[in-house]
């Protein structure tokens, strides 16, 4: 059976081990180590902070935040929760893990709703943007470890970085929605009144898109969260190294209590984010409103709200 | 008088192709046509007006007709293709951005169909918007909104969100908004077209009264025949993107320019339109003192008046009509008789701008109606002829030709 492999054969391994390391590596290393210290350096302070601050006083701030934003309920399970964690001798991994989920989402903010705002003005850059954020969701996290490694080094920094390529799409895609869902009706309004750009991000955009990028945030934190075993492959520590470490001896306990750990993490984590959202689906419909709601001076003269006249 | 906004030769095409379509369309080539040809849509054709200051001018057609295409270029929220637009002597369709955002803060506001309140914000923070785009301070943007708010009668609900209002109160707070920054010109891009009847009949009222004391200059879009006639001053009537008529409503309604206007205004209110003043004719007086039956008795029968207004002094006394005066007459009057005893005392009246529709009653039968000043002093006179003939449509042809005349003077087309 003839098949194209038999006129020509393509070298594209070859291609990219000429790219990445004949070229890539030897002239940018410094540039990628250089672009990891701020990565770094947030980390540690976490990290340091998080193991730092004595458990109780994490857990009860844990507790309250789950209250606020879940339910009693829900700070009921934290503090078991934290409780059962610290019970099993996983504290400090978990402090650890939280710290790099921590710094993480916080990269992936700081690059993904700038990113996703400019996506949102400007058909272009976005056409752009899509298929970038595409590719860095499918593409499956062990292929870029190894150039990762190669760049910059083993460690947890690296390891936060993989978890950054992993976790940002969705911040960029839902500030993107977020902003292009705003009512065009009100932006033309802002702009007959003569706002600028920012006036118009500031006082109209972010605020009305608020609920939308919120919900890119907490989606972002789970990807953070599921990367944390994935990052202790080159050398991230925390919860994921437990794991890592059980699977290689075949120690199932250890595994288990890792991953045990992990979960108590994630479900805390997910609740306090997402907040009262309401079921999604339904927020397109509702989020505008409410998030006036929400933003709105609270508690400001109440005025005679509940009554429709007129 | 220099216009406030003067508007020529603008042109708005949309899509690809912008200069082969404005071509056509200056040879005269039809919207559909250059549409199938370019895959450009016509927006806006050759429009051009002159508004003065204080003046309310109604740009008024179907759905996509080109009004709001038009209305937003005169802020630039959309650049013409080619054409001016002149604000106090700047081009507002060549402005820069910095310029645009000037005069768009400082001398012309927007009204939106759908209100474009903003839902996270208060009522009071969504009329201070305009101000605060301006820079100014927290607490003299919300006494100016509280001032403006009480204008528009909704002081209470400052602090209220836009979702708690009903659809008519959100609109008052659209114009609030837009009067808040003191702009010399407002745009209102159908802004009663979502509120019910009699909600809009506020509304139109509610904007008459504010603009008494306003005296803005008012562009106002509308594909609402009669409110067009209500409100404008002059109406400029749009067909697939191109002005076929500017006139004021009596113009409109007397001497369509074409069939397009002339189905439009076929089954108008006309008693809406016209007001006593329109179809008053010159009235021919007598004294009540020194006037004899005899002498009026003749007059009338020169004349072929019907009735006759009877003066005391300046005032109007009283009305006589040829029957009664004869009848008098016959029944033994001698030379000095008065008019004074077959007087009617309780003539219909009406002022000059007394719509005519207020004047079916009295037009029925009877005497002639005066019209008449604060003072009691006859103006004129309305024939209830002339009323029936006005508002059957078949208006006397010199009439409309008066009127069509006036306002062909007034400018220049
Ligand atoms: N952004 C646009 N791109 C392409 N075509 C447009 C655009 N905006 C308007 N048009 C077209 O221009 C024409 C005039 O539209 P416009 O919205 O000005 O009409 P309108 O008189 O305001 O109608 P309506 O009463 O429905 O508001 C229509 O044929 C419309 O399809
Ligand atoms: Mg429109």
């Amino acid at each position: 059976m003839l098949s194209p492999a038999d006129l020509a054969t393509l070298p594209f391994d070859d291609w990219i081990n000429a790219f990445v390391r004949g070229w890539l590596v030897p002239n940018f290393r410094p540039w990628f180590r250089a672009a990891q210290v701020p990565i770094s350096a947030v980390l540690f302070w976490l990290d340091s902070f998080f193991r730092m601050v004595p458990m109780l006083v994490t857990t009860a701030a844990f507790a309250a935040m789950a209250w606020k934003f879940a339910g009693r309920g829900m700070a009921i399970f934290t503090v078991l929760g934290f409780a059962f964690i610290d019970m099993i001798g996983l504290w400090n991994e978990t402090m650890t893990s939280l710290a790099m989920v921590v710094t993480s989402v916080l990269f992936c903010a700081v690059i993904g709703i700038p990113a996703g705002i400019l996506a949102a003005g400007s058909d272009r850059f976005w056409r752009i943007m899509r298929p970038v954020l595409d590719i860095m969701q499918t593409i499956p996290s062990f292929v870029y470890l190894v150039p990762i490694v190669m760049l910059f080094g083993v460690g947890t920094a690296p390891g936060i970085i993989a978890t950054i390529v992993f976790a940002l799409p969705p911040m960029v895609r839902l500030t993107n929605l977020g902003i292009r869902n705003v009512r065009s009706d009100l932006i033309e309004a802002a702009e007959a009144f003569g706002s600028t750009r920012w006036q118009m991000l500031r006082d109209l955009q972010l605020p009305l898109a608020m609920r939308t990028i919120m919900a890119g945030l907490n989606q972002t934190l789970m990807l953070a969260l599921s990367m944390v075993v994935i990052a202790a492959l080159i050398g991230g520590g925390g919860l994921g190294l437990v794991v890592n470490t059980g699977l290689g001896r075949l120690d199932v306990g250890g595994a288990t209590a890792g991953g045990v750990g992990m979960v108590i993490l994630a479900i805390v984590l997910d609740r306090i984010t997402r907040g009262d959202l309401p079921k999604a689906g339904l927020w397109h419909g509702i989020a505008r409103q409410d998030a006036g709601r929400f933003l709105s001076v609270a508690g400001a003269v109440p005025g005679p709200r509940s009554q429709k006249a007129g | 008088m220099q216009p406030k906004l003067s508007v020529q030769n603008l042109y708005k095409i949309f899509g690809d192709n912008a200069d082969a379509a404005l071509e056509m369309v200056r040879r005269g080539e039809s919207k559909s046509a250059i549409l199938s040809r370019t895959g450009a849509t016509v927006g806006v054709q050759d429009a051009g007006f002159d508004i003065h200051e204080g003046e309310i001018f109604v740009v008024m057609g179907l759905s996509g007709s080109g009004k709001s295409t038009l209305v937003r270029m005169l802020n630039g929220l959309i650049t013409p293709t080619s054409g001016q637009v002149m604000i106090d002597g700047e081009d507002i369709a060549r402005a820069d951005t910095a310029t645009l955002r000037r005069i768009r803060r400082e001398k012309i506001a927007m009204v939106f169909q759908h209100f474009a309140l903003f839902p996270h914000w208060t009522i009071a923070e969504n009329v201070a918007y305009g101000l605060k785009v301006r820079g100014m301070t927290a607490g003299a943007r919300r006494a100016r909104a509280l001032e403006v708010l009480a204008q528009v009668g909704l002081e209470p609900w400052a602090d209220s969100l836009p979702a708690d209002l009903s659809g008519g109160m959100q609109q008052r707070v659209g114009l609030a908004r837009g009067l808040a920054a003191d702009p010399d010109i407002l745009l209102m891009d159908e802004p009663f077209g979502a509120l019910d009847p009699l909600i809009r009949r506020d509304m139109q009222t509610e904007l008459l009264a504010l603009q008494k004391t306003l005296k803005k200059t008012i562009v106002f879009i509308t594909h609402d025949l009669n409110e067009a006639l209500l409100l404008g001053n002059r109406i400029a009537i749009m067909k697939d993107g191109r002005i076929v008529q500017t006139g004021s409503a009596q113009t409109i309604v007397t001497a369509p320019a074409d069939d397009y206007v002339a189905a439009f205004v076929a089954d108008i209110d006309r008693g809406r339109v016209f007001t006593a003043g329109d179809v008053a004719s010159e009235p021919t007086t007598i004294q009540l003192r020194s006037t004899s039956v005899r002498e009026a008795l003749r007059m009338m029968e020169q004349s072929g008046d019907r009735a006759l207004y009877v003066l005391d002094g300046e005032r109007v006394a009283g009305v006589v009509t040829y029957r009664d005066l004869a009848a008098s007459e016959l029944d033994g009057a001698t030379p000095d008789t008065t008019i004074g005893k077959s007087m009617i005392t309780d003539f219909p009246t009406a002022n000059d701008d007394t719509q005519l529709h207020e004047l079916y009653g009295p037009a029925g039968g009877g005497p002639p109606i005066a019209v008449t000043d604060g003072a009691d002093r006859l103006l004129a006179v309305v024939e209830p002829h002339d009323v029936l003939t006005h508002l059957a449509g078949d208006a006397g042809e010199a009439a409309a030709d008066d009127i069509a005349q006036e306002t062909a003077d007034a400018q220049p087309r």
